[in-house]
């Protein structure tokens, strides 16, 4: 089945919540309802003539423009070889999008990772915890807005320029090397006073 | 995680939660297992993993296309080939370039002896994790030929950086072929004396056989791929069929795990399928050499690579399966987004489920039969 087929037969199936397949330019996909996503995900994996049975991707993106997160799933079927992209739009200040690891195990990791990195909740997951950064870790990297903080626990994360300090390594060789070298003669002096005549007049 | 590690115990003689990990020889890298024991067999194992994570994703949103290209062998040093191979086919579908097929013939000569060295590692490491030490020895020394082969090709041994967008960084080394064939020919020698000296052992077999199965059904809904998915008896392999660059030209093999010592999808058939593979890079790599066209090694590329916006999926089938790049481009100079999908993160989340009621030891096994690798999980 091509993808234009698969896409008639979700808007069939689930009408406007289904958008239209965007125009190809690389390759194509269609945005979901957030609300319907787990229905479709259901509906795409168990109907036998498409059988998506492989979940390949689920990747988050952001997009400040459109005030939103993307979350983007790739479908494939191993029996029929097949796949559709599915998007599913998350408002940026709330991102919230209903779990699809019912229906593929494999979402479970790939949720995990959009959470961790783009704070994507997904209501439903038996175990949203952070898989990749540590736990305590403030905010969600992947996010365009997000800016480095000061260091984690101590470590800094801003580090001079190296130039820098091979400047001072330099400098610091150079003076250990004129310490070291002999030093030149003095200069002499205007004219040695002569010494006092010595009294001896005992 | 911090919960579960301060859990209260009920009954402190019957459980135990031991770290394994994170810096233990068997779990390949940097990675911890929070395992939940009773005596030797365990309830579950938890995988902590991001000890290695380098935000790669994230240098890719600041270092341009072309840059990327040396950021891509750090995400697999194992098989660098490929993380290389898969982010020059994005670039290109993005660009809708089409590369000459000279170097599609080259990437897939070295994407082939980098296959092979990247399972050398592999079923070296998991005889060593086993408990059987020399096969890594000899594993490791056919893999420094290899790399010496690779490191004369494209002058690294690791961290390749071979491929360019639109094409490969270099041709053929005078000479070059002859030295392959010649590795080869003993090569396919060694691999006879591999299975006498490893593969069927009987302690080998016996610690292998019938451990840590994954029926197929549950290997396709975890999301596993390549050689741990064809263990477990699924007819499947990206360069036969969803083909990229040279492949369709040759004939190949797929071999598929159906239970060759005990039942299918079991830790011996994830590795038998590995050595088996071994042998098929082989033969891909003689018939390559063999029907290499001249021409051209790379594509006319714009020197300033600014992609229509648009986003795109490229697929190859690396040493671990399956290596997807999602690229989103914005028609800037940098990706919007790039998304690396590899087959050790999702590797990792099946073992949580695997590991319940498998004894401490065959953890080893299952992570071994695996094959993750820890930069590709954490990236």
């Amino acid at each position: 089945m091509t993808t234009n087929e698969i896409h008639e037969r979700l808007r069939a199936k689930f009408g406007e919540d289904v958008g239209p397949l965007s125009e190809p330019k690389v390759d194509p996909f269609c945005v979901v309802k957030a609300e319907r996503i787990a229905e479709v995900a259901r509906f795409l994996k168990d109907t036998p003539e498409l059988q998506l049975d492989f979940c390949e991707d689920v990747a988050g993106v952001d997009q400040p423009k459109k005030n939103v997160i993307e979350v983007v799933y790739h479908l494939f079927s191993y029996q029929h070889r097949h796949g559709i992209v599915l998007k599913v739009e998350a408002d940026r200040a709330n991102p919230v999008v209903p779990t699809v690891e019912t229906v593929w195990k494999a979402a479970n990791w790939m949720e995990r990772e959009v959470y961790d990195l783009l704070g994507v909740v997904f209501p439903g997951h038996s175990d949203l915890r952070r898989v990749l950064l540590p736990d305590d870790w403030q905010g969600h990297p992947l996010r365009k807005d997000w800016t480095e903080q000061g260091g984690y626990h101590g470590i800094s994360n801003e580090r001079e320029n190296p130039l820098v300090e091979l400047r001072r390594l330099d400098e610091k060789a150079r003076a250990e090397a004129a310490a070291l070298a002999p030093k030149p003669p003095p200069a002499p002096a205007a004219a040695p006073v002569p010494a006092p005549a010595p009294e001896n007049k005992a | 995680m911090e919960k579960l590690i301060l859990r209260k115990v009920p009954n402190a003689s019957e459980e135990m939660l031991l770290n394994f990990g994170p810096q233990h020889p068997s779990t390949h890298g940097v990675i911890n297992f929070l395992v939940d024991t009773d005596g030797e067999v365990m309830k579950k194992a938890i995988p902590d993993v991001g000890y290695l994570h380098r935000s790669i994703e994230k240098i890719a949103e600041q270092v341009g296309y072309a840059g990327f290209m040396p950021y891509t062998d750090r995400v697999d040093y194992v098989a660098a080939m490929f993380a290389n191979e898969g982010w020059a086919i994005a670039v290109e579908k993005l660009l809708k370039i089409e590369v000459p097929p000279r170097a599609q013939y080259l990437r897939a000569i070295a994407g082939e002896l980098c296959r092979i060295a990247s399972h050398l590692v592999s079923t070296g490491t998991m005889a060593t994790d086993i408990g059987a030490t020399t096969p890594l020895v000899h594993a490791l020394r056919e893999r420094e030929a290899l790399n010496d082969l690779i490191e004369a090709l494209c002058g690294a041994r690791l961290t390749y950086n071979y491929h360019r967008i639109g094409g490969v960084a270099f041709d053929l080394p005078e000479g070059w072929s002859d030295r392959v064939l010649r590795y080869l020919d003993h090569f396919e020698t060694l691999l006879v004396e591999w299975d006498r000296l490893i593969s069927y052992n009987h302690i080998y077999v016996k610690r292998l056989a019938n451990v840590a199965v994954i029926p197929r059904e549950m290997a396709v809904d975890y999301g596993l791929v390549g050689p741990n998915l064809r263990g477990s008896g699924m007819d499947w392999d990206v360069r036969r069929d969803v083909p990229y660059g040279a492949y369709p030209d040759f004939k190949f093999d797929v071999p598929v795990g159906r239970g060759f010592k005990g039942v299918s999808g079991d830790a011996f058939d994830r590795y038998y399928v590995r050595v088996l593979e071994m042998r098929e890079s082989a033969k891909i790599v003689r018939q390559a050499l063999e029907k290499i066209p001249d021409g051209e090694i790379t594509a006319k590329v714009p020197r300033k690579i600014k992609p229509e916006p648009g986003e795109v999926l490229s697929r190859v089938e690396s040493a671990r399966g399956e290596m997807a790049y999602y690229v989103v481009s914005d028609g800037t100079e940098k990706p919007w987004r790039v998304r690396i999908r590899t087959g050790s993160y999702l590797a990792m989340g099946i073992i949580e489920d695997v590991s319940r009621g498998l004894m401490v030891a065959d953890l080893v096994a299952l992570i071994a039969s695996l094959d993750v690798v820890a930069p590709e999980i954490d990236r």
